[in-house]
Formats: structure tokens, C-alpha cells, sequence
């Protein structure tokens, strides 16, 4: 096959059916003085060594998350990652996988997709789970569309303790779609009335639990609610432990839940590459976006797995397709399942408790400290502290003592008057000296 | 006895009055394999001629069937939800996907006659 790239006269009228001048305009929104306007300054050629010195040295100024005590949340988690995951997901014929569409070479692919499956059906308490989104974010966007098919109306209504980021992931996806997103003032104590939003124009509510200010939500009502108005439940969650002890959202009727599965198998990873869990009422399937895996016989009889469903998919259905989501994070899927799989459910609710039992056991601590107080009546390993001055600065400062003390409201929301408030996150990686630097660091800083 | 017309498509259409009942012919679920799933327009819509009226699935393939006169769904057939493989069986009967009211009885003059259609099929 050749490689034609495209003419000059290819550019020209591309550019000209979306109406700019020049590949240039196509920036216009990066700030003026942060645009290249010539080649980095580099120089043509250095030795390894020399290289790996000169980075190490610009690596060296950032505070790794590993090298402090470390209290950051809001959607993405520090937990301890078992060194068996990484060796396996390591082994070439996953590190390589190809789209498993040839089951008869991707039974290991396939099985282990299952198997991530039936592990995201089990935690939500949902009847079937696809073999994962990009990440959290972007499944609540998909969901979202999803409904929008399931109920054949376009207004969602967001709940105020949705995380801001998969707030504006949604407006995004729908304001390209043309469709109506209600969203709800930021909600910091989980008390808000969105059940007075429901009516028969809404196609589904988004409600995260816990949620962003770390709250623990009861969908049962809100379900209850939109069902009785033809409405769908999206259940959201940002850190998937919590479900080894919250009721999960299933069981509480929801429709369709996604969220963010990084804590189980994955590390930081800079914000991404991620894992989107998503899973749905088994009567929903059809209009389910992604991959589905699916266990069936041979020829002769014997198990095996094959990709399912498949004509929802683009490759398929072409601009008919329930998403053009058309792939899913296979490696960090793997590190999920394999994860899981080392903990089992008695780990996983295990690893859970500890994370609570650390999680209460650092809030009655900053909760000492003078000024300070801990807003939730509920959480799950991350809360809301309210300070004395702005959480911005107060983490900057406790970042010169060496401590990664939480997500300042204002950087998720700048607009919404809550610069006092500080998002404070702990996990089973926290020890007792952490804790103790925090709240030293802290009443210091104050 | 109502008349039977059809598209180019395979689509047939039964007319009763002022009312028509919409499928797939028999060559047409032939063609497609094992039907798994039909999707439905909901009662009300207002079709176009040519419009998209319903998507049909097979195992490997998924195929829009086409309003062949324009008009109103005034029925679906639900029971293809549970089984769709009733369109394999029984295409001209229990298989049919859709009720319309005719907005304009002059566009069958453009489709086939059983007879036409069965030679338009020979040729393919």
C-alpha cells in the first residue's frame, strides 16, 4: 500500500471548507507568547549519559509522589501496585496486542477482557460491563449519549458533586451534539435538590458517589425519581476501591455506571493513559458504546471468547454506530484485572477498609489543627477540609515542607467561590508519619 | 386482498386503505442470514420516502431498511424485540416491522408489482 500524503492542494481545501486562512489560525487559542515561533534551541547531538543527567536534573524539581507524603485525589489515586501486575502485563504478547476481531489468535486478549467484564459487572452490581472507555471521564460522556439513544431525549441534568473535569468532558460531547446539559451549582456537603430537576423532557442524571468534596450520595431516590419520569440513573465514581465497601450503584437501581478504575492496577501515569469502567442494565446492551466480549463454543464444542455485539461499532454501523469509541485501554485493563484478580473480593474489601480506617484517621487529625475543619458528614478516603486562608496557597506552602497535601477546590472550579476549601485524599500508602508530617506541615503553614 | 409492492431495496409494502405495512421481502432476510436484532422508529415519526425507517442486524452486517412511501408509523411490531428471528421466518407475515398511513397514495405508482419484483430479483 502507498503512503500519499496530502498535497498542497489537499491542505488548501481543507482548510477552506472550515473556513481559515492558514494552518496557523488553527492556534489561535494558544496564548501568543507560549507558541514556538522558531525550533527549540537544542543542540544537534549529546551522549547518552550526558542526556540522562541533564534530564535527571530537570526531573529532580518536581516532587515525585512517591518521595513525600502525598494527600492528592480528585479523580486520580495513589495506591500501592503489587509488582507481579507490571511484570505480567509486561510479557510481549499483551504489550504488543493487537483489536482481538481474529478470535482464532486472540483467545488470551479475549479472555482476559472477559474476565475484566465480568470483575466490572460484579463491582458495580450491573448485568454487563464493557471491555472499558479511555477513562472516566470520557465513559460519563458516553453514557450520556447513550441515554440520549436509550430514551430518545437529549437533556442531562449533572449533579453538582459531578467532578468538574467530567462535567466539561459531557458539555463538550454535547454541545457538538446539539443536546441540553443542566448543570448543577458545585454541591460541597452532597445535600443538594436534584430530584426538582427531574421532569419527563430529562433523558438522565449524572450523580457521582462518592462525590467530587468526597460525600457519599443515596441513588435509590434519584432512581426512583427518574424512572418514574422515563429518565435513566448514570452512577458515577472517581475511585473504584471505594466500591470494595460502599453499597454499589446497582444495587441501588442505577442505569448505567461509569468511572475511573486507575486505583486498581495503575499507576499515576502523569493523568493517563487510564481505565473507563462502564457498565449498564443488560436491557440497555444494544446501545451500549465499545467493545464487548463474549463467551461462547467452537466447532467442537469448547470454550472460547469472541467480540460480540459488534455491529453497534463503527467499523460496522459506519456514522450509524452507537459511539465511535472503536477501541479500549487493553494494557491498562490488564493491569486492572490482573490487579483484581491478586486481591480477590476479601482484598478488595479489605484494601477498602484500610483506606477508610486512613482516611478518618488523618481528617480527626487535620481536624485538630487550628482553623481547620473537615466538612463531610460521609466519605469514603477523601474529604473536604475548609481553611483559614486560600487552599492554593496553603498547598504551595506545604509543598516547600515537602508535603502533597490535596487539590485545591479552586484549581477544579476557579469560578466557584470555594477558594477555602481543600480536597484531601488518603490511601493505604499512607502512614502514620505521613499523617503526622501533614498535620505538623499544616498547623505550620496556617 | 390487499396488494403487495416493493422497492428496489427489498422493502415490501402491504396496502390496506390508506394504511401500509412495511418488511423485508423474502429474498432480502435470505440475503441478510440470521436476523438479531431490529430496531424500530417509535409510533408517530413521520418518514420520508427513502428515509431511514428501521435498521435491521444480522450476525455480521447491519442494514437500514428504507420507508418506501413516505407517511406516519402508526404501529411497530414490538414482538421483534424478543424475536427477531421471526423476520428469517416469516418475512411477508409475523415478520413485518412497521405501520404507516400513506401521505401520498401516488407514490407506490413507482414501485413493483409481485411480478416485477420477482423478475428484478432473477437479474441480480
Amino acid at each position: 500500500m502507498r503512503y500519499l500524503p496530502l498535497t498542497e492542494t489537499d491542505r488548501e481545501d481543507m482548510l477552506a471548507r472550515i473556513g481559515v486562512s492558514d494552518i496557523d489560525a488553527l492556534f489561535s487559542d494558544v496564548p501568543a507568547g507560549k507558541l514556538l515561533k522558531a525550533p527549540l534551541d537544542l543542540p544537534r547531538a549529546k551522549g547518552e549519559l550526558e542526556v540522562e543527567r541533564i534530564l535527571g536534573r530537570m526531573a529532580g524539581k518536581n516532587i515525585a509522589a512517591s518521595a513525600v507524603p502525598f494527600f492528592v485525589g480528585a479523580g486520580a489515586y495513589k495506591h500501592h501496585v503489587p509488582a507481579t501486575v507490571d511484570h505480567l502485563i509486561q510479557r510481549s504478547e499483551f504489550l504488543t496486542s493487537y483489536t482481538p476481531y481474529q478470535p482464532e489468535i486472540a483467545q488470551g486478549t479475549l479472555q482476559y477482557l472477559f474476565e475484566f467484564q465480568t470483575q466490572v459487572a460484579a463491582l458495580t452490581g450491573m448485568e454487563v460491563a464493557n471491555a472499558s472507555m479511555y477513562d472516566g471521564s470520557t465513559g460519563t460522556g458516553e453514557a450520556v449519549l447513550m441515554a440520549h439513544r436509550v430514551t430518545r431525549r437529549r437533556k442531562a441534568v449533572l449533579s453538582g458533586g459531578l467532578h468538574p473535569h467530567y462535567a466539561a468532558v459531557v458539555e463538550t460531547l454535547s454541545e457538538m451534539a446539539n443536546d441540553e446539559v443542566v448543570a448543577l451549582e458545585a454541591d460541597v456537603t452532597g445535600s443538594e435538590d436534584i430530584l426538582s430537576q427531574i421532569d419527563d423532557s430529562v433523558s438522565c442524571v449524572v450523580v457521582q458517589s462518592p462525590d467530587v468534596f468526597g460525600n457519599l450520595r443515596d441513588l435509590k431516590p434519584i432512581a426512583e425519581k427518574a424512572h418514574a419520569h422515563g429518565a435513566l440513573l448514570i452512577a458515577v465514581f472517581t475511585e473504584v476501591v471505594s466500591l470494595g465497601a460502599v453499597t454499589p450503584p446497582g444495587a441501588q437501581d442505577a442505569d448505567i455506571v461509569v468511572g475511573e478504575g486507575q486505583s486498581i492496577g495503575n499507576a499515576l501515569n502523569f493523568g493517563g493513559p487510564y481505565v473507563g469502567l462502564f457498565a449498564a442494565k443488560s436491557k440497555y446492551i444494544r446501545q451500549m458504546p465499545g467493545r464487548l466480549c463474549g463467551e461462547t463454543v467452537d466447532s467442537a464444542g469448547q470454550r472460547g471468547f469472541v467480540l460480540t455485539l459488534s455491529t453497534r461499532e463503527q467499523h460496522i454501523r459506519r456514522d450509524k454506530a452507537t459511539s465511535n469509541i472503536c477501541t479500549n485501554s487493553g494494557l491498562c485493563v490488564l493491569a486492572f484485572t490482573i490487579h483484581m484478580t491478586l486481591l480477590g473480593q476479601a482484598g478488595l474489601t479489605r484494601l477498602a477498609e484500610v483506606n477508610h480506617a486512613n482516611a478518618v484517621k488523618l481528617a480527626d487529625l487535620i481536624a485538630g489543627v487550628k482553623g481547620v475543619s473537615v466538612l463531610n458528614e460521609s466519605f469514603f478516603n477523601e474529604f473536604t477540609v475548609k481553611l483559614p486562608k486560600p487552599a492554593a496557597a496553603v498547598v504551595e506552602a506545604l509543598a516547600g515542607k515537602g508535603v502533597l497535601g490535596g487539590v485545591p477546590v479552586s484549581r477544579l472550579m476557579p469560578d466557584a467561590g470555594l477558594d477555602d476549601l481543600l480536597l484531601v485524599a488518603a490511601t493505604e500508602v499512607n502512614s502514620d508519619d505521613d499523617r503526622a508530617a501533614f498535620a505538623k506541615a499544616l498547623s505550620e503553614v496556617l | 386482498m390487499a396488494e403487495t409492492r416493493y422497492s428496489k431495496d427489498h422493502e415490501y409494502i402491504r396496502i390496506e386503505g390508506d394504511l401500509g405495512t412495511i418488511g423485508i421481502s423474502d429474498y432480502a432476510q435470505s440475503q441478510l442470514g440470521d436476523v438479531v436484532f431490529v430496531e424500530l422508529p417509535v409510533v408517530g415519526k413521520a418518514l420520508a420516502k427513502g428515509g431511514e425507517a428501521a435498521v435491521v442486524e444480522s450476525v455480521k452486517a447491519a442494514s437500514e431498511v428504507y420507508a418506501p412511501v413516505s407517511g406516519e408509523v402508526v404501529e411497530v411490531n414490538g414482538e421483534l424485540e424478543a424475536a427477531p428471528g421471526t423476520v428469517n421466518e416469516d418475512p411477508a407475515g409475523k415478520g413485518w416491522f412497521l405501520k404507516l398511513r400513506i401521505k401520498d397514495a401516488s407514490e407506490l405508482d413507482a414501485l413493483m408489482s409481485e411480478a416485477e419484483y420477482q423478475n428484478y430479483v432473477k437479474s441480480l
